[in-house]
């Protein structure tokens, strides 16, 4: 089976992004259908690809290598490991949902649809080529280059501050990568003058040298995912951005920050992740209390959820730098579940704002009594978010606690006192918005009038069932992402500990 | 170690014990998914899967008898794995688990089919179904599964489920309010649960019951004692004992079948399960037994004095459930031959406190929804089938012989005197004194309600009775009341010994008749002194008090305490982060990206026209990385 799966999947988005684009935008119906056809196709390929996955077998498969930049090494080197492959699944299953969820998105501010949805497919293609480069170059490009679709999604086609928020995600983005790229470059010159993820993972390099090409990594990538305290520019892009593409943003997008920690920080740097694990673990526990504080005091829905989501980030980031195994298939799957619940999130959310015009709290007020299957949804994935056993999101946080407590226990309790905070966000949130007497201007507003349609039922449907399938049978995803992750706590040097107690052989 | 505990593997009709979860579970999705085109016979379909899992669950207690070794599991898939952690999506059927599935299906059974009547007036009664069958659903996972994880699994589910139903009737605020009060007060108590979890495994690397149990002697006593401390914290807020016992009363928002399945028979007796369950752990540290002892004394106090000063029907069925736990919390507490006893009134209890809730919903019914008790008075005439249950329960739980309460609650007062030390004497008058204010309570209750002079409101014209649908649960609950404890305080100890163990009971520091003249005593001079204060009725008005009945309407100052402690401060710090994120954080790191990006001057041009700076950006980045490149090529750096 040698079907080139990554590239085919990295290129043929971006073919769809130049279709859409060149239909006429008197007609945005057909741009519509052409991209959700073509999305839905794309997705048929990447299922068609996790069933040619063998769990069990070479940690990188579907390698692909072609020559690029010769002089300087560079090559299109393409593989996944388990951990790209469940994000690369992310992607494929989002997108549709999205396009379908942005449906009339574009429309509402008269500005051209083909080229919303091209935007959409473009993203799409930028992201599958970053979490399947495996050429430390060529990840590098594809990180910058993500961000110019969703700068114009934010920019163009967002609302309220969406220029500043735009230019802002640019910039934070932008100030990372130069960490970044300095970065790579000493890794290149250092590394033996090759860009080829594997031989640098091989080669040495004194620890002074490692410790600063870390944080050239890292800085990039705590912007990106957000860690405290370089969050800020996510609730103004999140509460900017069509609810669509907030989706994407910070249910797929943010998560190359903690993909690139996993992928490149600890195995090219084991010593320096070792050293700078306490700062992380640090920042990242800081991170899960100061954000679901500021959630709580939230009167925007949307940037509500950006802030929830970087005390989501902070759980990831928990469970990277534990090393164990159990923490780590947890981060890992909590960047599935969490892309999962927090996109049905946003998405909801979008819903409520689209009838309202409005993303304040502050101006719903007892919408169930109005909405009760959209307020249904709503708290479906509150509860997800927050993390109930049954959904998804449970099992990696669990799995993240856990194993963070094996080595760690005052960061697992601290972090753990997150689950309370999380409770109290999102249900104040549900009171607020949907519970309680039933604002008077929501009641005369014609919006509210209409429950979900078929067509946002057909986006929350898939969704939910995942979020349930997942909760109570987690195994096929984390079948996949358990070798990748053993094989980077192998890589990082670090083994989970023994029981402290008890006898070895009642523990079966 | 004295013996292993081993779980052998189901078979036979024990292999179908999924179908016990199963059952409610399908029928909860039906009645949500569906929605109105299962209006008309939702509730019916929410009936039968209780009623169906209910024969299930006695054909599987039967089948139990009949095995070898008492303690069947049944691994369904792998729910969780990661490294060296695993646990099982397994169910495990043992005589703990079982008496639990008969008490939450059949005394489930019954309200469920009360609800019919008692909800058949309200538009949500499809969705209200739905959410009851979940809450069973998840209440059997509860006390089915055969791991910690999937006991969590079942206690965040019963959590969710007593969320929904509190906050049923949702438009109105204080109910939205006293659901999500509920739920972050539990989230407390889960919280300390699942890091007891975290710590089994870090120390044993395993949290199945029969590993742990195998183990724990291994456990260093600092180690167990925390353990415990963490589970009974989490005990606590299932349960509403001190100190997370504030959101139990305000639960009495939801709808009164509600209160009667789960914030009396089932739900908040998970922390006594939780204990029992874990009663290996529990018994090898006496420290921790004493900690459980003084939760359940200090709780079955505070519960009966603040019951004694409420004027809501339900607030003080509430509050008497907070003391009744405390009883069994005391008995778990004790250890040895009270965890039986424990469970033995929680059998019992469930009977009585589920006749009480659904008599006093009886009474709200056929009263226009009134809760005051000073607003009743003489409804005995008027609703003759309710106040022979009711009255039937109300000597049951003041535990007059020969009813059900004297034997479940009586052998726990012999037991708190039986403690080896002064403790004894401390705990047993507790317990004694506690018996005493129960009855005063439930007799203030009984007497305002139904006999004295009646002192409606003009608009209740005819109270009446209810329709046979709800007043036949009520006839068989009553006959669980009268005979459940006496017939249950023999065989359900020696059925529980597999799990339990079977102990030598101590020596009481008074002889056990006294023990019992007393406690009937202080039951009669509590009655009887209620019954002398309220025969003539009462005042409608609040009426001046002296500082202990003014704390006792206040909850003991419970809710203000947590409101200053916690709450004020809660707010006041949320408020001032997002203040500080804006100004501070967001600022520094702005102008940190400024002077990066060249001078804040840049980026304030930046902001303005979107199309041009994005190129520029870009340029700027495209030159970089050519002159970076350019330089690595010349050898610049190397």
């Amino acid at each position: 089976m040698n079907f080139p799966f990554l590239s085919v999947l990295t290129v043929a988005p971006l073919v769809g992004a130049v279709v859409v684009a060149l239909l006429p935008r008197t007609r945005p119906a057909l741009a519509k259908q052409v991209a959700l056809g073509w999305s839905v196709a794309v997705l048929a390929l990447s299922v068609a690809m996790w069933i040619a996955y063998q769990a069990g077998g070479d940690r990188f498969q579907f390698r692909e290598s072609y020559p690029w930049i010769p002089n300087w090494g560079v090559r299109f080197t393409f593989a996944a490991d388990g951990i790209a492959l469940v994000m690369l699944m992310l992607i494929a299953v989002l997108m549709p949902l999205v396009i379908l969820a942005s449906w009339h998105d574009a429309e509402r501010g008269k500005r051209n649809v083909p080229v919303y949805f091209a935007l959409l497919l473009a993203l799409q293609s930028t992201m599958f080529g970053v979490f399947a480069a495996a050429d430390v170059f060529l990840f590098y490009v594809f990180f910058e280059v993500m961000l110019v679709p969703m700068y114009f999604l934010i920019g163009s086609y967002g609302g309220g501050k969406r220029q500043y928020a735009a230019v802002k995600f640019f910039l934070y983005s932008l100030v990372g990568g130069l960490f970044m790229l300095a970065a790579v470059i000493g890794l290149w010159v250092l590394g033996g003058h090759t860009f080829d993820w594997q031989a640098l993972v091989d080669a040495n390099f004194s620890t002074g040298a490692e410790r600063w090409l870390f944080l050239g990594f890292f800085a990039a990538f705590a912007i990106k995912a957000p860690f405290f305290p370089f969050h800020t520019w996510l609730p103004d892009a999140g509460g900017a951005a069509p609810a669509g593409a907030a989706a994407i943003l910070v249910g797929v997008l943010d998560k190359v920050g903690t993909f690139g920690i996993l992928r490149y920080c600890l195995p090219l740097f084991p010593e320096a992740s070792r050293y700078f694990a306490p700062l992380a673990l640090t920042l990242a526990v800081i991170g899960i209390i100061y954000a679901a504080l500021l959630a709580v005091g939230q009167n925007d829905l949307k940037r509500l959820v950006s802030y929830t989501s970087i005390a989501h980030f902070g759980f990831i980031g928990v469970g990277i730098f534990a090393f164990t195994t159990q923490a780590g298939t947890g981060a890992v799957l909590y960047m599935v579940n969490h892309g999962l619940a927090t996109g049905l999130l946003f998405l909801v959310v979008g819903m409520f704002v689209a009838r309202r015009n409005s993303a304040l709290v502050s101006d719903f007020g007892g919408a169930g009594k109005l909405l009760p299957l959209l307020a249904g949804v709503l708290l479906f994935a509150g509860l997800a978010s927050l993390a109930l056993p049954g959904t998804a999101p449970f099992v990696s946080e669990f799995l993240v606690l856990l194993g963070s407590f094996t080595v760690n226990k005052t960061v697992a309790v601290i972090a753990t006192s997150g689950i309370i905070l999380a409770a109290g966000y999102v249900l104040w949130m549900i009171q607020r918005t949907t519970q309680g007497t039933v604002n008077p201007a929501l009641a005369s507003n014609e919006g509210m009038r209409h429950d979900m349609s078929l067509r946002e039922k057909v986006v929350v449907a898939p969704l939910i069932a995942l979020i349930v399938l997942l909760g109570f049978y987690p195994k096929p995803v984390t079948d996949v992402i358990n070798p990748a992750v053993k094989a980077t706590m192998a890589d990082v040097g670090a083994s989970d500990p023994a029981p402290a107690a008890g006898t070895t052989e009642a523990a079966r | 170690m004295e013996h292993t505990v081993q779980f052998a593997p189901a078979t036979g009709l024990l292999s179908g014990m999924w179908l016990l979860v199963a059952l409610p579970a399908v029928s909860a999705a039906v009645l949500l998914l569906l929605g109105r085109r299962a209006d008309r016979w939702g509730h019916w379909l929410g009936c039968l899967s209780v009623g169906a899992a209910f024969v299930l669950g006695l054909l599987s207690f039967f089948a139990l008898r009949g095995q070898e070794n008492r303690a069947v599991q049944l691994n369904l898939w792998e729910f969780i794995s990661a490294g060296s952690f695993r646990v099982d999506f397994g169910l495990l059927f043992d005589p703990l688990s079982a008496v639990f599935v008969l008490l939450i299906t059949g005394v489930g059974f019954l309200i469920h089919v009360y609800a019919v009547g008692y909800m058949e007036h309200d538009e949500g009664r499809r969705r209200f179904f739905g959410y009851f069958n979940l809450f069973v659903a998840a209440m059997l996972v509860l006390v089915l599964g055969n791991n910690y994880v999937m006991t969590f699994l079942g206690w965040e589910g019963v959590g969710l489920a007593s969320y929904l139903l509190i906050s049923f009737w949702y438009v109105r605020p204080s109910a939205a309010t006293a659901g999500k009060k509920a739920f972050l007060m539990n989230r407390v108590g889960d919280a300390a649960f699942v890091i007891a979890i975290f710590l089994l495994f870090a120390q044993l690397g395993t949290v199945n019951f029969d590993g742990v149990a195998n183990q724990v002697h291994t456990l260093s006593s600092g180690v167990t004692l925390m353990l415990g401390l963490l589970l009974l914290l989490g005990a606590t807020g299932k349960s509403g004992q001190f100190p997370l016992t504030a959101w139990l009363p305000d639960a009495m928002e939801g709808p009164t079948p509600v209160s009667a399945l789960i914030h009396a028979a089932t739900m908040v007796t998970g922390g006594v399960y939780l204990i029992a369950r874990s009663n290996f752990i529990f018994t090898a540290n006496s420290t921790l037994q004493l900690v459980v002892v003084s939760v359940g004394a200090l709780t079955l106090l505070i519960g009966a004095i603040i019951g004694c000063a409420k004027d809501d029907i339900k607030r003080v069925l509430a509050w008497s459930t907070v003391s009744q736990i405390g009883y069994m919390f005391l008995g778990v507490g004790l250890g040895g031959a009270a965890y039986a006893l424990a469970i033995v009134h929680l059998l019992a209890h469930g009977f009585f406190k589920a006749g009480l809730f659904l008599g006093a919903g009886s009474v709200m019914h056929g009263m226009r929804d009134q809760v005051d008790i000073r607003r009743f008075g003489g409804l005995w005439k008027y609703m003759k089938i309710t106040w022979v249950t009711f009255g039937l329960a109300w000597l049951a739980i003041i535990g007059l012989p020969p009813l059900s309460g004297f034997f479940s609650k009586e052998p726990i007062i012999v037991a708190a005197f039986e403690r080896k030390d002064w403790t004894a004497w401390l705990f047993g008058i507790a317990a004694l004194l506690g018996a005493g204010l129960t009855a005063f309570y439930m007799t203030r209750l009984f007497m305002l309600t139904f006999h004295g002079p009646k002192r409606w409101t003009d608009d209740i014209e005819h109270p009446h009775e209810s329709p046979p649908i709800m007043t036949i649960p009520l006839v068989l609950l009553a006959v669980g009341s009268v005979a459940a404890g006496g017939l249950m305080v023999g065989p359900v100890p020696k059925w529980l010994t597999p799990v339990l163990g079977h102990e030598v009971r101590g020596e009481a520091v008074l002889a056990h008749s006294a023990i019992t003249i007393l406690a009937i005593a202080v039951t009669l001079i509590g009655a009887g002194l209620a019954y002398l204060l309220f025969r003539d009725g009462t005042a409608t008005a609040p009426q001046p008090a002296g500082a202990l009945v003014t704390a006792a309407r206040k909850n003991l100052y419970i809710d203000a305490f947590n409101e200053a402690v916690f709450e004020k401060p809660g707010i006041f710090l949320t408020r001032a982060l997002v203040f500080l994120d804006g100004k501070g954080i967001d600022g520094a790191v702005n102008g940190i990206a400024a002077s990066v990006g060249g001078g804040s001057g840049r980026l304030r041009r930046l902001q303005t026209g979107f199309v041009r700076s994005y190129a520029m950006s870009m340029l700027t980045g495209a030159l970089l990385v050519v002159a970076a490149f350019l330089a690595v090529q010349y050898g610049w750096f190397a």
